[in-house]
């Protein structure tokens, strides 16, 4: 596996290793990963380190909104216009160029149910390409990015044991 | 009428059987018992993977309970599971065993440990053990009516018995060997030398090979070597292995015996009168491990691999000397060069730091010196308690504790 790999790999399981840590992981030296980090954080492989939040359990709760929308594609753009002039706007987390029944998948976040029905009524729907919009609001998150999110009960193992 | 009062007489130990009254509680429970009572605990004492069984295998045994697949199976074990067993050492080792009559599903690989003396040893005969080893090895042998004939091994010789210790241990009622690698609790793993070093010691005294390679599919670096890479070893070589390590499924208790037709036919004998069979869903869950767990245990095996070079590089930076193990999940670094005994480092480090560790001698005397320290605990976990174990050293020890880590593969590094 390329050396590449391997640092992504160690970064994801973990982003706060430190590139002495990430050395012995992946038996390299620490300068070699040094540079390594520094190089794909310069090409925009690596585009960041946040903390993985729990959305269920933090303080201040947030609303959020899977939006399909139907659009219609422009000649010489197909979907990447329409697609700029929507996920340019901050309070707008995602969006996705999807096959099937609608076009694009736009998830939203907001503090109140208010603030996202204002996003679809003042700011989406009365985009001159869309076709239609269909909102589900978000009720719970069970996993995200991988993680399961909701509490079940801690898995007892025995502290010792041969 | 009111029944008497009658006091229990626990100081009479007559009515035990003498064997079991004479065996040694196990080391381990006395720390399993402190580490239990210290709240907030951050343990690296635990011999079972930290991953949950993985969920196709959960979801096959589920499956199973509601079609009420509840009943007896074969004494042996499911014919398709027996199957699945035979096809898997095909595919790995390269060795075909007969799902008819060379194969025994058994209750974790405890079981199959038990039945191997129980068939072979005659009173008095005697197993040859490894020291440090795994703690049930000595006892089961005990309780079989063999004796445990205990053999040195070392950190400097990488914990593989040497041929020397192996001849004089040597007595004309030695009947059996047992070896376990990848290794609990010293992560040691054996060269192809080493294993036909062995497997002639085995065929030259005429010995039975008691084979333990439950650990086997966790090999790091190199891929593990089998003793049943050895066809001459064949009609002398019983095999253990198992679910609960590489598919993480410790608490299904299911395991393997693979050997000779008459071996593994007497081990069935007594496994049919005493245990009948192993869980009917926990044999469904293995067949869906066998068929389609090849990723979900690589999945886990990588990431083993990643924190066995992680810990390993942090106990060599502060002071506890430890080799990098290639394979299981276990280091056993040396805490001699802080002048404190096993137990003595272990205790201080729970009473002082909360974290738990298990003592080398829990393994036998050549365990002393050294401390076991599992890695199938998270990532974040394994820093927290090195965390505490520098606190410690510094506290204790500041000359032997260094800041920066070591390279170990400055050497030879990979062109990968």
């Amino acid at each position: 596996m390329p050396l590449q790999n391997k640092i992504l790999e160690a970064l994801e399981r973990d982003a706060r290793l430190s590139p002495a840590d990430i050395a012995v992981m992946v038996e390299a030296d620490e300068e070699t990963v040094k540079e390594e980090i520094h190089r794909m954080e310069k090409e925009g492989i690596i585009l960041g380190y946040k903390a993985h939040i729990n959305p269920e359990r933090r303080e201040a709760q947030k609303v959020a909104c899977l939006i399909e929308v139907s659009v219609q594609p422009e000649r010489g753009h197909g979907f990447d216009k329409i697609a700029e002039r929507i996920y340019n706007y901050p309070e707008v987390q995602s969006v996705f160029l999807v096959s099937g029944g609608y076009d694009l998948l736009v998830v939203i976040e907001g503090k109140t149910m208010r603030d996202i029905a204002n996003f679809v009524i003042e700011k989406l729907s009365i985009l001159p390409n869309v076709r239609s919009t269909a909102s589900h609001f978000l009720l719970k998150k069970y996993k995200e990015l991988g993680t399961v999110l909701v509490q079940y009960p801690e898995r007892e193992r025995i502290p010792v044991s041969p | 009428m009111k029944p008497a009062i009658i006091e229990p007489i626990f100081q009479s130990q007559s009515r035990i059987n003498q064997d079991v009254a004479d065996l040694p509680p196990s080391g381990i429970r006395r720390f399993f018992d402190l580490a239990a009572n210290t709240p907030g605990v951050i343990s690296l004492g635990v011999g079972e993977p930290d991953f949950a069984t993985p969920w196709h295998i959960s979801e096959a045994g589920i499956h199973a309970l509601e079609m009420g697949q509840t009943s007896y199976t074969s004494n042996s074990g499911m014919p398709r599971l027996r199957e699945e067993v035979s096809a898997y050492f095909e595919r790995i080792h390269h060795c075909r065993y007969d799902p008819a009559g060379e194969l025994l599903i058994t209750i974790g690989g405890s079981e199959g440990l038990d039945l191997s003396f129980r068939a072979l040893l005659n009173p008095g005969e005697e197993a040859i053990i490894v020291d440090p080893s795994f703690v049930s090895y000595a006892p089961l042998a005990i309780l079989a009516g063999g004796k445990a004939i205990r053999i040195p091994t070392t950190a400097e010789n990488g914990f593989v018995p040497r041929r020397e210790h192996l001849e004089k241990a040597l007595s004309p009622r030695t009947k059996i060997l047992v070896v376990n690698y990848p290794n609990n609790p010293t992560g040691a793993t054996l060269t192809m030398e080493n294993v036909e070093e062995i497997a002639d010691f085995v065929l030259r005294s005429d010995l039975i090979l008691v084979s333990d390679e439950i650990y086997l599919p966790l090999s790091y670096e190199t891929k593990g070597i089998s003793f049943t890479s050895i066809p001459e070893l064949r009609e002398q070589l019983v095999l253990l292995h198992g679910f609960s390590k590489a598919w993480a499924m410790t608490g299904w208790r299911l395991g393997i015996a693979a050997g000779p037709r008459d071996i593994i036919a007497a081990m069935t004998k007594i496994h049919q009168y005493s245990i009948m069979c192993a869980s009917s869903l926990a044999q469904i869950a293995a067949i869906e491990a066998l068929k389609n767990g090849a990723d979900e245990v690589e999945r886990m095996r990588r990431e083993y691999d990643a924190r066995r070079r992680f810990i390993a590089s942090h106990f060599n930076r502060l002071g506890l000397d430890c080799f990098i193990p290639k394979g299981a999940f276990y280091v056993f670094p040396s805490i001699r060069r802080t002048g404190l005994s096993s137990e003595e480092f272990a205790l201080r480090l729970l009473e002082d730091e909360r974290v738990a560790v298990v003592p080398g001698t829990a393994f036998g005397e050549c365990g002393e010196g050294h401390i076991r320290c599992s890695y199938a605990t998270s990532l974040e976990e394994i820093r927290e308690a090195i965390n505490h174990i520098e606190h410690f050293l510094t506290k204790n020890h500041p000359e032997i504790v260094s800041e920066s880590l070591p390279l170990p593969y400055r050497e030879e590094k990979a062109e990968h």
